[in-house]
């Protein structure tokens, strides 16, 4: 009988730091929402962050949340209770399954942190660099919670980030400062905001460098690894705890390269991974290419929170350059030149996209980029439908076989 | 009986099981095909010892078994196992030997694969989640115009006027030839729509190179398929002589070329 391959992965010490970080930042959150202060606000993964914290704000990410859902497959019976308020099937899932959770009264904060519900917001700060959804989903809780929802709105399919962009942004950006101190009942301090953006900059620094331990042979960590590392790098940018806990991580990884370890055993395929990851199925795909030898070492997911634009001598402008860089705010001649960078760095053999349902942002597989890029770097790619957080749109099987019959292709071809 | 070497494929598939033996020269010396069922492992035994009786061979004569398709983990007999993307590919590049586009329409999905000139595999694509362009969507058709699966190929070709369905999708297909009955469209035109379908959904997967090859069990059951696709992409299409067997097929020679 033929046999499932074993499958060996080396467990990276440094998660459990990681895990007590998240810990201490949910326990934060849950003591001031249950005291009232200090004061709450929510904000979206790639949003100003550094000014919500440099204004005394403990940060809120919904996303992160939604993403723990998925992650512990609560996401998929939830899903239907926002489908039933009349948010579509084919919207984010992030949103429907954060919302369904809201509405059904459950919350993995529970089973993790015995933390019973979501922190209340005091005020809902958006940036639509990233999708619409967040403002949709952003405003049904401000609704709710009777809590003013503000935000920037970015240009999107952006080719050259130019001067008036960023203008434009870093006006939006200034313009949030009072409406917030409204909220906070505190004055703006400009002398905090850089000191925030410094710290956020040096996380970004660091997360950028553990991310680049990957370009080793064998790569010393997986973007199933960084997918739940990552974390600090999303909710605690701007603080010196997140710097602290990375420092960790990163000599570790120094560490296994020293020695040769490789987070895969025998690695011999490196692999690209173009779009969200499947939340619910991390450690499945995680095991999945490990069998087969393939790392899957890089990503541009993980890589969307390097903000390199930043800099506390100009915070305003910097951040709103920051968070326009990004991929996901770009056309797709700037996306594709950024993976080719990438696959360059990582001296990869093959790309997945992963075309989630619920996510055309972060779905870059549907104007035909893969055929574009593959004809231009004659490195291959294979496409698996799927989603982030539904786990009614993937098929396991049809997974695996694609994924199986990849590397097989990668492998004759050699 | 005389003892002589052979290699076995067998490819358990959703919806149906090939097993396919080679002598050392690569011919193809025993086949059988069953319903899988739900005990793969028995039905692969079943098909294996019906394809060594037609072989005239021996279990003891198999040098290497490789097994493929859905089921490919549960052949007791399968010394190891390869996908049937990869099965599929090398099935067909033995009859085939040129840069190729395999279209397979098997029970449950499709494939498309293409190969260069030295048979090496430069991309493949499943259909995605539905039924639409597989055996699964004829089958519910043929339910739904209540009519035999295997009549479905002669009454398509009988067709003089056919019935065009636009829906990706297989339920709003069904409503859609309900409505081409209530309005008296002839049963062999809306065949002949229900064939033209599944085609359609075949080609929009891909983008086809010079040379077509087709395989599958819808093909091998329905060669019409053939005639029809040929009419629509403007060239003749390479069909091997046992088109349902191409991954079985692929699986042996695996297992010949790993044994050397
Ligand atoms: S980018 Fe995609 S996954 Fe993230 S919030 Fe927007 S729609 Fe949802």
């Amino acid at each position: 009988m033929p046999e499932e391959k074993q499958v060996v992965r080396k467990k990276i010490a440094a998660a459990a730091e990681v895990a007590k970080f998240m810990a201490e930042y949910y326990l934060e959150l849950d003591k001031a929402a249950k005291a009232g202060e200090p004061k709450i606000a929510w904000c979206t993964s790639v949003g100003p962050a550094e000014i919500l914290r440099a204004m005394g704000f403990l940060v809120y990410f919904p996303e992160t949340h939604s993403a723990m859902l998925g992650a512990t497959r609560m996401a998929t019976d939830l899903i239907p209770e926002a489908n039933a308020l009349g948010y579509s099937p084919d919207i984010c899932s992030y949103l429907t399954a954060d919302i369904g959770a809201f509405l059904r009264g459950v919350t993995p904060l529970a089973k993790a942190f015995n933390i019973d519900r979501i922190p209340k917001p005091d005020v809902l700060v958006f940036n639509t660099n990233q999708c619409r959804d967040v403002q949709d989903w952003f405003s049904w809780y401000g609704a709710r919670f009777k809590a003013p929802v503000i935000g920037i709105h970015t240009h999107r399919g952006v080719q050259k980030v130019t001067e008036s962009h960023v203008d434009s942004i870093a006006k939006q950006m200034q313009a949030l400062i009072e409406p917030l101190e409204q909220v906070s009942g505190a004055q703006f301090d400009l002398n905090e905001l850089k000191r925030v953006v410094e710290l956020s900059r040096a996380c970004s620094d660091i997360w950028k460098k553990i991310l680049d331990t990957a370009a080793a042979a064998p790569a010393p960590l997986t973007f199933f690894d960084g997918t739940t590392l990552m974390g600090p790098a999303v909710v605690g940018r701007g603080t010196q705890k997140a710097l602290d806990v990375y420092k960790i991580l990163l000599a570790e990884l120094e560490e296994r390269i020293r020695n040769g370890e490789g987070a895969v055993e025998d690695e011999r395929y490196r692999i690209y991974w173009e779009g969200m990851p499947v939340w619910g199925r991390l450690s499945a795909h995680s095991k999945l290419f490990a069998g087969l030898h393939a790392n899957v070492l890089a990503s541009t997911y993980c890589n969307s929170w390097i903000f390199s634009a930043l800099d506390p001598e100009d915070p305003f402008t910097s951040m709103a350059r920051a968070y326009t860089e990004l991929f996901i705010v770009r056309s797709d001649e700037a996306k594709e030149k950024y993976i080719k960078d990438m696959l360059d760095f990582f001296k990869v053999d093959g790309i997945i996209y992963h075309d989630a349902k619920t996510c055309p942002n972060n779905s870059n597989c549907r104007y035909g980029m893969p055929q574009r890029l593959e004809k231009e770097t004659g490195i291959p790619s294979l496409t698996i439908p799927g989603d982030l957080n539904d786990l009614r749109l993937l098929s396991d099987e049809q997974t695996k076989t694609n994924v199986e019959a990849f590397i097989e292709q990668l492998e004759e071809n050699r | 009986m005389t003892s002589k070497p052979i290699y076995v494929g067998a490819d358990v598939g959703a919806s149906r099981t090939k097993v396919a033996i080679l002598d050392g020269d690569k011919n193809l010396i025993g086949r059988a095909v069953r319903k899988s069922g739900t005990d793969f492992t028995a039905t692969a035994a079943e098909c294996l010892a019906a394809s060594l009786r037609m072989a005239r061979a021996a279990e003891g004569d198999i040098v290497n078994a490789i097994s493929t398709g859905y089921g490919r983990k549960n052949v007791a007999f399968a010394r190891d196992s390869r996908t049937e993307i990869s099965c599929h590919a090398s099935g067909c590049y033995l009859y085939f030997p040129q840069p190729i586009t395999i279209i397979d329409i098997g029970g449950q999905d499709n494939k498309i694969i293409k190969l260069d000139e030295a048979g090496r595999r430069t991309s493949f694509k499943m259909n995605r989640k539905c039924a639409a362009g597989t055996g699964a969507f004829l089958e519910e058709m043929s339910a739904r115009l209540d009519i035999p699966l295997e009549n479905m190929d002669g009454l398509a070709r009988q067709s003089a006027n056919m019935v065009k369905l636009g829906s990706f999708c297989t339920v709003f297909s069904a409503t859609e030839v309900l409505e081409n009955i209530r309005h008296g469209q002839k049963i062999e035109d809306i065949v002949k729509g229900v064939f033209f379908s599944v085609i359609k959904r075949v080609l929009e997967m891909d983008s086809l190179t010079a040379h077509v090859v087709m395989t599958g069990g819808v093909v091998a059951h329905n060669p019409y398929l053939v005639k029809m696709t040929e009419e629509m992409i403007g060239r003749r299409i390479l069909v091997p002589e046992h088109p349902q067997f191409t991954g079985a097929i692929g699986a042996a020679l695996y297992a010949m070329n790993r044994d050397q």
